[in-house]
Formats: structure tokens, sequence, C-alpha cells
């Protein structure tokens, strides 16, 4: 994985003690809040529901194991004992005090990690695939891509105060696990006639106004890469809303302006760029290529699974995914145990992890904007005794991609912005599916809450999304079918009126009984959707 | 009834304002009527409260109760980890707040 050179790191020492003394005139009153705010939110720090909250940035979900046990660290000495894994591949502390970030920062800085950039109208952590650099079904790499995209836009002077924040995220393969296409900026690298390029998608995203990006552009050759993603970002820096923050990001500007008008523009922004020597030279990114060279690799071809064990067998069933080397799966230890918080994982859990990653995955974690953690590169010989610790420690119930394993955002337990709480929907809906035993029977079922319209937690791309609303100062909850963030990208449909916290688990559990009984052979309940309609739903729900 | 909260400076903790100093607990807030803005003011240029904001509430079973079921929160701690709320051994602390 990626280490910062002296510059990374004194950029990023800088940064610390900037913030220190911007923190140290703001408690001694030379300073307002009016002043400091924008200052502490450029560092990641928020003032939430029960105190500060500090997000810290995970470049494409990728971590090493000193950097795991320095997360955990955190959570003690800063913390209490916890942090949350978020859906932008990041994690956030909860209980954060002013006086302590600049050494929380400092901390975070010894192990090559910061909150920079994760929150304020910039450009925010680039997302990848979790399985990147182990997944079988990709073309290369993409990490090497999020990496120059990372340090193009880190500190990039023009693109520090955009009409509103930016995200993009990087895959290579045909299978989308980054939800790319719901993206400011979504690039897939592709290959053409031998040669390896990038299909871009802009204007997507999730929040009020939920859309899928449009195709701007098919190829843009790699080493013009950062060169179209300027004028991009140029083109929406100019002409992006400024007077309505609801109307403000990327793609309101390119569903009025129209993605045929806005490629246009890009075009001509992007033929003009091309005479200034934005893109950094090859030799740059094959620098940066190898740090992600594959790690050593030993011949396992001859290794085996003994699933005499049925729990352990069903576990390997769901939570590993094939990898690209024989002998090797991606584990997936799941923070989803039945009844708990999503994403959720304490200072024990943490260091668990990043001793489990030292010795069965050459050092390396990743986190899932899923709310999950992968260990990417592990040989089956050894699946057995790993899944004996997290079984022991809370972490291995096999559940990826069913309907336990849900996306929610802190809702109104914990954010200043939600309208209702997400974290005991989740509980109770995973409970009552643990409790009936229908998991297992249902398969793949994503299952998305959010507790705001904001959609941290990704509701319109749930196969079953959720949104908490606020009625007359009641939690209520819509119910929505049909979304998905994977390559077939598609935005949920409100069934029709809300239901109270308990009634949203019985009508989720309705709405998997007509899939039950509709289904045809092989079909996800998302198939089952898109197939019948929402009528049966609706029928069984309000009829 | 109006009472007056924020978030402690140094530590952002969620306070109450008593009428002469700022408490955790929202049983201790006072009805502050029109003087919210003033009050506000004043302690924030002292720097005693950060974002300080005046809410709704009402006296129940002679406790102050936050109208809004988001300052209950504030007021309580999150519903999921009653742990880490003000009132970790009272079973009925939830309920107060939903």
């Amino acid at each position: 994985m990626y280490k910062y050179d002296q510059y990374d790191q004194q950029m990023v020492d800088t940064r610390v003690e900037e913030f220190r003394d911007q923190t140290a005139r703001r408690l001694a009153g030379k300073i307002s809040e009016d002043q400091f705010k924008p200052l502490r939110l450029t560092n990641g720090l928020y003032l939430q529901l029960h105190a500060y909250m500090l997000r810290v940035a995970i470049p494409y979900g990728t971590l090493d194991s000193r950097q795991m046990h320095a997360l955990a660290d955190i959570a003690d000495r800063y913390d209490r004992g916890y942090g949350h894994f978020t859906t932008r591949q990041n994690i956030q502390y909860n209980w954060i005090k002013l006086a302590e970030a600049p050494d929380l920062l400092a901390d975070l800085a010894k192990v090559e990690m910061h909150a920079i950039q994760t929150s304020g109208n910039c450009i925010r952590n680039i997302s990848s695939d979790h399985f990147a650099g182990a997944a079988a079904d990709e073309l290369v790499d993409p990490r090497p891509y999020a990496e120059l995209l990372r340090q193009w836009s880190s500190f990039h002077p023009e693109f520090s105060y955009l009409p509103r924040k930016f995200k993009i995220a990087v895959i290579a393969s045909d299978t989308d696990r980054a939800a790319m296409k719901l993206h400011d900026i979504g690039i897939q690298i592709v290959e053409r006639d031998d040669a390896l390029g990038a299909a871009f998608y802009v204007g997507g995203g999730m929040g009020r106004t939920p859309m899928v990006a449009p195709s701007i552009r098919d190829f843009v050759p790699l080493d013009q890469l950062v060169t179209y993603s300027e004028a991009c970002l140029r083109v929406y820096n100019r002409y992006g809303r400024r007077d309505n923050k609801y109307k403000a990001r990327i793609k309101i500007l390119v569903h009025e302006l129209g993605a045929e008008e806005y490629a246009r523009q890009v075009e001509e922004e992007f033929a003009h760029l091309l005479g200034q020597g934005v893109e950094p030279p090859l030799a740059e990114l094959e620098r940066i290529k190898t740090y992600f060279a594959d790690p050593a690799f030993q011949d396992a071809s001859n290794d085996t699974i003994d699933r005499s064990d049925p729990d352990f067998a069903l576990w390997v069933d769901r939570n590993t995914v094939p990898h690209k080397r024989e002998g090797y799966v991606s584990a997936v230890i799941s923070l989803k145990p039945v009844g708990g918080i999503p994403g959720d994982a304490t200072a024990r859990q943490m260091h668990v992890m990043a001793e489990l990653a030292k010795s069965y995955s050459f050092d390396e974690l990743r986190v899932m904007h899923t709310q999950n953690i992968v260990l990417p590169h592990v040989r089956k010989a050894q699946l057995y005794t790993l899944w004996q610790t997290l079984e022991a420690e809370g972490m291995g119930a096999p559940n990826l991609d069913t309907i336990e394993d849900i996306i929610a955002c802190p809702g109104l337990d914990y954010c200043s912005l939600a309208n209702a709480r997400s974290i005991p929907v989740a509980q109770k809906i995973s409970e009552r599916f643990a409790e009936t035993g229908k998991t297992a029977e249902l398969g793949e079922l994503k299952l998305k809450i959010s507790g705001c319209i904001n959609a941290c937690g990704h509701h319109h791309a749930g196969h079953i999304g959720i949104l908490g609303v606020d009625k007359k100062g009641t939690e209520n909850y819509q119910l929505l079918l049909g979304g998905s963030e994977a390559a077939d990208t598609s935005l949920g449909k409100i069934t029709g009126p809300g239901f109270s916290e308990d009634g949203i688990v019985d009508a989720v559990e309705k709405a998997t009984d007509v899939y039950l009984r509709e289904r045809s052979d092989g079909e996800r309940f998302l198939d089952t959707y898109r197939r019948i309609g929402m009528e049966p739903f609706k029928e069984a729900l309000y009829g | 009834m109006k009472i007056l909260t924020g978030n402690d400076l140094k530590s952002g903790a969620v306070i109450w304002w008593t009428g002469h100093d700022w408490s955790l607990h929202v049983e201790d807030a006072v009805n502050v009527g029109e003087r919210a803005d003033e009050i506000a003011r004043r302690e924030e240029a002292a720097r005693r409260v950060n974002a300080p904001y005046a809410i709704d509430a009402e006296l129940r079973d002679g406790r102050v109760r936050p109208a809004h079921i988001k300052d209950r929160i504030r007021a309580l701690g999150p519903t999921v980890r009653p742990d880490l709320t003000l009132k970790p051994a009272d079973p009925e602390a939830r309920h107060w707040v939903i």
C-alpha cells in the first residue's frame, strides 16, 4: 500500500501544528466560532448531537495493521472505546474533546493518516473497490489511480471552495462494488485496443435528489486522467450553483445542462487544459504503482477447506469471495452481529482485526462502504483458524449481502442532521430475521437505512431502502423498493405512506414474504421486484 | 417553557442553562422565557458554551422534558448505547426519550 514520502508527511505534520494553533486561539477566545468552524471542519471535526465528532480519512479504504492498531488506540485514548466505520470507507469517533483534537491528529499523522478534506465543499476521500488488488474479476488494481487522484485533489487550491462537497470513486471491474455511478464522478478503468483508459460517469449521487451518473466519456487515456478530471471539476466550479445549497451538487448542473452539453463543455475545457501541463508525469503513476504490487503470494494451489464444521462452512460460503490467486480468498469480517450497531467496532476488535491482518493477510485490511472489514488475501488453509478468532470476538456473523448485513447511518442517535433513528430499526430487523430463520432463504438482499434525506445510509440504493422522517415530532419510516448500487444501478421507489418504528419492521417482513411467494428460480429479491413491479408489494403492505 | 442548551466549548458535552451556570443534566434547566438570546450571547462570548440555542420543553411529573425527541436524545445520550448515557443504570430512561 502507499507510503508517505517526505512531502506527504510534511504536509500532514504542518497541518496538525496549524490546527493546534487554531484550536488554542479558539479556546483562548481570539477567534470566534464563526471563524473557527470552517477551520475545524476542514480538519474533519464536526459538532454533533452529543459532542465533537472526528471523521478520519481512510484513502480508498486501505489500511495496514499499524494503522488499525492506531485507530484502536485513539478509540481508547480520546473516545469511549469504539469507532464507527462509515459508508465512505472512513472511520468516525463520536466523543472527541476539542482541546484534545490536535494531539489526536498528531497521533494519526504518526501512522500516515489524517482527517483533512473529510468535510467541507472540497474533494472528499476517494473511494474504491474494497477487493481491489485481490478480486478475480478486476482488470487492474484501481488503487494507484485513486491514489494519483488523491494526491492531485489534496489541498488543490482551485477546488478548495467548490459549490458543494465532491465525491469520486474509482473501480476496475464490471462488477461495481463501490456504488460508482452514485458519485459526483465515477471512474471505471477499462481496456480498449489493448490500452487502458478511464470511462467517466459524472453527476450521480444520492441525497435529496438522487441521480444515476450518465456516461460522459467512455475512454480517457490514462496519461490524461488527471487533466480530464480537472476539466470536469473546472466546469462544475464555474457553473455549479452557489445560491442554493440544495441545488449545488454537480448532479444538478449535469441534469440541468443535459449530459451532452456538460460533456461538450468539459471537452472544450479539456482541450484547453491539455496544453497547460496539468498532468503529472507518467513516472509518478509508475512510482505509485510500485506501492500496490502484489504481496509475496505462496503457491497455495493445493490448499483445501475442511468443511466438517457446519458453522464454519456457512461462513465460508457467505463471507469469502474468490481471489485472483489460486488457493487464496478475500474474507469479510462482519461488523453486523444480530442486534448490533452496523459499522461499530470496539478498540479491542480493531486490535484483533489488525493482528489477523498481520498473521493472515499480508498486513492489509480494507474498509467496505457497506461498513464491514475485508482481509483481502487469506490462504484457504488458514481460514478455519481465522474464523475461530472472529467467532470468539463477535465478528464471525455469516451474513455478507444478506438482509442482516444492513447499512445504517448513525441517525438521530448521533447525528444532528437526522430526523429519525436508524440504528434501532437495523437492530430490530436483524433480530427479526435471525429469529424467523428466513435470512438464508432470502439470499442476497441489500437493505439500507438513512435517518434523513441526506442519504448517508444509501437508502435509495437498497433492494429495500428505509428513510426516516420527522412526522410532527414523531419518527416515521418510508419504505423504498428496487434500488441498487451495483453495475445495475437503480433508484428505489417509495411504496406509499410511512410506518412507525415497529411498523417498518413488519413492513419489511411483508415485502420479503411477497418475494418468497412470487420469486422464480434463481431470482434475487431485486430481480423479482423488477419483474413483478410495485403493485403486489403495495397490496401486501396496504391492502 | 423555553430552556437554553448548547455544547461545552472544550469537551463538546451537551449542557443546559441552570439560571446561573451550565449543567450536564436537563433536569437542572430553568425557564429562560424571553431572555434566551441575551444569555446565549453573553455565555458564548465568555466561551462557556458553543452553539447555544433555545428549545421548547415541558414540566412532566416535575421534571423538565424537551419537546422534541432530538433534544431528549441530546439530554440522555444515544438510545442504542445505554452504557454511554447519563443514566446507564436506569431502564426507564429510554422510555423517557421515546
